[in-house]
């Protein structure tokens, strides 16, 4: 018998490891990268020849509550239809009890990637504004994300900008869509009900147990969580938790510093970090009070929604006032000579002229 | 001979099969001594390895040592006292293993099992060249050496397997062609693209794709028909089968 290499036997494993999608008509190419409750996967639909990204439960679940989050979340997905948020193909189960699903495949780079390269504070706000305005499509439906980072956020080739990984979504409130009531009464629609108070808490933080969402579970990623989610406060959660991660968002973009790297654990001492500008005064006054608005440590101080933020940054971007930065007349001033600087410039060009008429020729 | 891209439709799961461990103990002579043949396939290398490793053994003692070892484990009926809510099968081996050796040790008049015969034709000349290449675990380590030496030898056997099924069943192209994507790692490459094999195989690149899914599938379902061999409980299967293929089989 011929016995193995070790990267024989790491190869081979690799390849008896790809889940048997044999009943579906998908075909596994290769593993794209795991999270905590599953992984993504390359795929090649045989029906339509196109590679998809299928996405499958990390362990087959016969209780099946995990598969009855796994099956949330592609409704989740389903559910918000926006060219921000990768589109879902569809939903199925591997002979081995495991649930999976199937979407569009994104290729390009991760935001935390793209902003280590050579893109520009406008190039990068104006992704983030996309994101944004993702963020604020999916709070209008009552879903908020809970794990914004740039991790989970793709850059794609052609400049669009999809929002990922809605494993720890959760689904709020009234004439929201019923979600979890969906998954027991059918498992593959969505269906929006008129009165509910009830709470569908999508898939849940690797560590966390099955269901379990009380007060003092930490669900998402400590560097870029709202204090409330810091502390476990889940009931706390809604909108203004994601506000609050897109402000770290923001910071990132403008520091490329993770807010909250120091701490890294939720349970510990988050030491506030410091001011955009203290870390590159080049990053201009009015987009870091935007930031730091929305990363305000009091609820009630942040923008009221994800729409904001964007309207905000629209008007940074456009050389408008931004609502989160009061000016004095010598910054409206500056603002206003930098926005309009061509017809400033000809005005300019137009005076010195005269003056040189006057000299010149007027003698 | 089927060597069509799909291949035959074949059970996604491994057909049960018993397991070695149990049928060990098993009344049955034959159902014995294919128990015996099955547990000494998977498991002499790791205790050949271990032996010499471990317990510092010269060649000539760690080979008496390792077929002494499953000849006493076959007339004593150690495995047969393998209690599965204890420890996992290799666990309960290594730990018989030891005391094995221990008590060779301090007997220090340990006779040939039967001078220079051998009770399976074991590759020791293999493992010895293996041990040369390979760098040597630290004390601390050797456990975890024993069992990745263990999932060295299942996937080499499975390997075997998988090999003589798809050679059986008429799939030669389906064999090349997971060799050549696979085990091109022995030599340190890349992995191929599937345009690239493609080209090599004179297929299309969706035929590469379906070969290579029926190859891995099938070489899936014989990885765990050899997990339940070695294995005594579902429980254990299930233990092991998450822990080399990242899933709980249902």
């Amino acid at each position: 018998m011929r016995w193995l290499s070790d990267n024989a036997v790491k190869r081979l494993r690799e390849e008896a490891d790809l889940p048997d999608l044999g009943g579906s008509k998908y075909l596994v190419i290769h593993k794209v990268g795991a999270g905590g409750m599953g992984t993504v996967y390359l795929a090649q639909d045989v029906d339509l020849g196109r590679k998809v990204a299928v996405k499958v439960m990390n362990q087959a679940d016969s209780a099946g509550a995990l598969a009855s989050r796994m099956m949330r979340e592609a409704r989740i997905v389903a559910l918000l239809e926006h060219p921000s948020i990768v589109p879902i193909h569809d939903v199925g189960a591997l002979e081995d009890g495991r649930v999976f699903y199937s979407m569009k495949l994104v290729q390009g780079n991760r935001l935390d990637e793209f902003a280590g390269g050579t893109s520009s504070i406008s190039d990068l706000l104006r992704i983030f504004q996309k994101v944004c305005e993702a963020v604020a499509f999916a709070h209008a439906r009552g879903v908020i994300h809970r794990d914004l980072k740039p991790e989970n956020i793709m850059v794609g080739p052609f400049g669009e900008v999809l929002v990922m990984d809605w494993g720890v979504a959760k689904v709020l409130g009234e004439g929201r869509v019923d979600a979890d009531r969906g998954a027991k009464d059918d498992r593959t629609r969505l269906r929006v009900i008129q009165n509910a108070d009830l709470v569908a808490t999508l898939p849940l933080a690797p560590d966390a147990s099955p269901g379990d969402t009380s007060g003092g579970t930490v669900i998402g990623t400590p560097a870029y969580m709202a204090p409330e989610q810091a502390e476990g406060k889940t009931d706390l959660l809604d909108q203004l938790s994601d506000v609050y991660a897109l402000g770290a968002i923001l910071y990132f973009l403008l520091t490329r510093r993770v807010p909250f790297e120091a701490t890294g654990s939720a349970e510990g001492t988050r030491i506030r970090p410091p001011r955009p500008r203290q870390i590159n005064r080049k990053i201009p006054r009015a987009i870091e009070a935007v930031c730091l608005k929305a990363m305000s440590e009091i609820r009630e101080d942040r923008y009221a929604s994800a729409e904001e933020i964007a309207a905000d940054v629209i008007r940074f971007l456009d050389g408008e006032p931004v609502l989160a930065y009061p000016e004095n007349i010598f910054e409206k001033t500056g603002r206003w000579l930098n926005k309009n600087r061509f017809i400033v410039l000809l005005i300019f060009a137009y005076l010195i002229m005269r003056v040189l008429v006057f000299f010149f020729v007027g003698r | 001979m089927d060597d069509s891209p799909h291949g035959t439709p074949r059970d996604r799961f491994p057909v049960t099969r018993m397991s070695a461990v149990v049928a060990a103990s098993s009344s049955n002579q034959e159902e014995r001594t294919r128990a015996f043949e099955v547990l000494v396939s998977a498991y002499w290398m790791p205790v050949y390895k271990y032996v010499r490793i471990k317990w510092n053994k010269p060649t000539e003692d760690a080979r008496d040592l390792t077929q002494g070892f499953f000849l006493e484990a076959i007339e004593k009926n150690f495995f047969g006292r393998y209690d599965a809510s204890k420890a996992k099968f290799r666990t309960f081996l290594r730990t018989c293993l030891d005391g094995f050796v221990a008590n060779e040790n301090k007997a220090a008049s340990r006779k040939k099992r039967g001078g220079d015969a051998t009770i399976l034709s074991l590759d020791f000349e293999g493992a010895e060249e293996q041990l040369r290449v390979a760098p040597t675990p630290s004390a601390n380590a050797i456990d975890d050496y024993f069992d990745k030496e263990w999932v060295r030898s299942v996937f080499s056997l499975a390997l075997e397997g998988f090999r003589a099924e798809m050679l059986g069943a008429g799939k030669k192209t389906h064999l090349r062609l997971f060799e050549r994507y696979v085990l091109c790692a022995e030599e340190g490459a890349e992995k191929p693209s599937y345009k690239a094999l493609a080209a090599e195989f004179d297929l299309s690149t969706s035929d590469i794709t379906n070969y290579l899914a029926y190859g891995r599938r099938e070489f899936r379902r014989i990885v765990l028909d050899k997990l339940r061999e070695l294995t005594a409980t579902d429980e254990e299967y299930r233990r092991e089968s998450r822990a080399l293929l990242g899933v709980d089989p249902e």
